[in-house]
């Protein structure tokens, strides 16, 4: 019989410990898919975060080193200037690089580093239980902004991806989503891209993925990602917002 | 009034108590529902301050040197990795005077990540100039932020108060949580005489060049050495307006009157376990006096001589280490102890980290072997699985 699903063989086979309808299992999956797609995973290396996506080390069967908060591009930079042959990917959550590392990414992105950037965007510090981030979106409530970020007191959304495409170091940034099959496509496409972007040595290749944390939006699975479509993409639109084409090299 | 509060709930309380005006923090476990608990009552305007979100631990520290240099009287909470990021931060709270107060949950640092109990993290800013209190229980931890900020204000110098993570940040007590006005009557305003002020303009934080700087550095130690007198007093104080103190250091004697062969000396919540031990090993035949160490830094050097100087032996218990050296506390103690004619042996032993039970029978085994013909060593393991 000819299959027609299989599970990348990037990842291992052990199940994941993220929530019901949380969207981290989804991007794992697309990320391995990519791993498989270009052939790279004898010598790829991740940097991980500190954050719900602590244990990625746990679902790829590739190397994979810990990151201290907010520290992986930094760390990814030394992995990569030492080994420029290996393909390295940096996995984040926005509590870990919209936050505590924005420095370490602006800096990684300005310096062009040749690295692949996976940034998950749920609003919100989801392993710390539900604390306001700089992402989390006017008037969401969380654990320690009870009714809701106001502007007043915290300020806008940030936006990286927009931010981030203003730099010349960056070679593709896009922002895309997986709350439904469509949006699920083009995000394939999306991280494929920034696959490409480093193995073409064309900088950093940046794709930030909206995705829904049930547990702390205090919603179950399909209302929040409904929310996705509702609340979040209005503010933080999907797209690709740089692509540096063909001979452009760096 | 009699509440039943969370560790982490009891520290946020005693802010509240304390009307702390500018609150600022970053998630990090085991801290988080003290500032969880805080953004609640200030959003329901419980409590009058300003809660500021920043993106950063190092951030956190900043903001809230900057409020306190604006004359608030402010807090921050934090914990293992958030700590360490702060030092810079705490160097510079310390040397600009800022009686500012944090929380900090005793968390192991990593790697290999662990999120439970060690001592390490806040040991580990040991020369940063913050003075250091270790709370046994949840009472003692409400207790100990207003002695806290008491002191802090007196001396001009923050203050780390200091719990284990889980242990005493996630577990439930009976606190007695005392009347505001009774709290107010202790803890008065702050009343800062430097602040920046562009009535009365000033700089602060300038360059100190050498014919400056160790003076500088001189008064901070001047300010430790009149913070170990201050904080008997204030602890005085709170004992006679609360009924409850708790000293720099604080024998348990195993029969009272008496002094048994061995001291053992511990902080934080294992004190609550040694007694449990205590209690246990005197029914067997084997009388323990243990010993309470609440303050760090200060080191109350003095103190520390004159309570375990009289004993044979002395059993130190760290839930840390400093490596290539061992516990940290135990290296303290016997420093203090170095001057006397006549010293107690003592017993580094190293146990629990990374949050590792400290069982009664924990202390038991480390007490068998102190008192039998267990060799000097300058660092003793107890539990390790190799």
């Amino acid at each position: 019989m000819k299959p027609v699903f299989v599970r990348p063989q990037s990842l291992t086979d052990k199940p994941f410990h993220f929530c019901p309808g949380c969207h981290h299992g989804v991007i794992h999956r697309l990320v391995a898919e990519a791993i498989d797609r270009f052939g790279v995973r004898e010598r790829t290396i991740a940097a991980a975060s500190v954050g719900c996506s602590v244990f990625l080390y746990d679902y790829f069967d590739i190397d994979v080193v810990e990151s201290p908060h907010g520290r992986a591009p930094a760390v990814a930079t030394g992995i990569k200037r030492t080994n420029p042959d290996k393909f390295v990917f940096i996995y984040q959550g926005d509590g870990d690089l919209a936050a505590i590392g924005t420095a370490e990414i602006i800096h990684a992105a300005n310096r062009g580093e040749n690295l692949t950037v996976v940034f998950v965007n749920n609003t919100v510090y989801g392993m710390t239980g539900g604390q306001m981030a700089p992402t989390t979106l006017l008037g969401q409530p969380t654990t320690t902004s009870p009714y809701g970020r106001e502007f007043g007191q915290d300020g806008y959304p940030i936006k990286m991806t927009e931010m981030l495409a203003q730099l010349e170091g960056v070679g593709f940034a896009a922002r895309v989503a997986v709350d439904t099959p469509a949006r699920l496509a083009q995000a394939r496409k999306a991280v494929f891209r920034a696959f490409e972007t480093q193995l073409e040595e064309k900088g950093m290749g940046f794709v930030e993925i909206l995705s829904s944390c049930p547990t702390n939006w205090g919603m179950k699975p399909l209302e929040a990602v409904r929310r996705i479509e509702r609340e979040m993409i209005p503010y933080f639109p999907l797209g690709v917002y740089k692509e540096r084409k063909g001979s452009d090299a760096l | 009034m009699r509440r039943v509060l969370e560790g982490s709930h009891a520290v946020s309380h005693a802010v509240e108590l304390a009307r702390v005006k500018v609150i600022s923090a970053y998630p990090i476990t085991p801290q988080t529902h003290i500032v969880e608990r805080l953004a609640e009552l200030v959003a329901d305007g419980v409590l009058d301050a300003r809660f500021i979100r920043v993106e950063s631990e190092h951030s956190a520290m900043a903001a809230v040197i900057g409020a306190a240099s604006a004359g608030a009287r402010s807090f921050t909470a934090s914990s293992s990795h958030g700590l360490a990021l702060m030092h810079e931060m705490l160097h510079w709270a310390a040397g600009a005077r800022l009686p500012i107060v944090m929380a900090e949950v005793n968390r192991a640092m990593g790697p290999g990540w662990n999120i439970w109990a060690d001592q390490t993290d806040s040991l580990s800013q040991r020369d940063t100039g913050w003075m250091q209190l270790y709370c046994e229980d949840v009472q003692e931890v409400l207790d100990t932020i207003l002695i806290a900020y008491k002191l802090a204000e007196r001396v001009s110098l923050p203050a780390m108060v200091v719990l284990d993570a889980f242990f005493l940040s996630h577990t439930y007590e009976p606190v007695e949580v005392p009347d505001q006005d009774e709290v107010d009557a202790f803890l008065p305003a702050w009343e800062p005489t430097e602040i920046l002020d562009p009535s009365d303009p000033r700089a602060f934080n300038q360059l100190a060049s050498p014919e400056y700087y160790m003076e500088f550095r001189y008064k901070i130690q001047q300010a430790m050495e009149e913070a170990l007198r201050a904080h008997d007093e204030i602890d005085a104080e709170f004992g006679q307006r609360f009924g409850r103190s708790y000293g720099a250091v604080r024998r348990i004697p195993c029969r009272e009157g008496e002094r048994a062969p061995l001291a053992l000396v511990t902080t934080g919540s294992v004190t609550g376990t040694a007694r449990v031990a205590q209690a246990t090993l005197r029914e067997k035949g084997t009388d323990v006096d243990v010993v309470k160490l609440k303050l760090f830094r200060p080191f109350p050097h003095e103190e520390v001589r004159r309570v375990l100087g009289p004993y044979e032996r002395v059993v130190v218990l760290d839930r840390n280490i400093s490596f290539g050296s061992g516990g940290i506390f135990a290296g303290e103690i016997r420093a203090a102890l170095a001057g006397l004619d006549r010293r107690p042996r003592v017993y580094p032993f190293v146990a629990g980290l990374g949050g590792r039970d400290i069982t009664p029978q924990t202390i038991e085994s480390i007490v068998a072997r102190a008192l039998g013909d267990e060799p000097p060593a300058d660092i003793l393991w107890e539990g390790l699985k190799l």
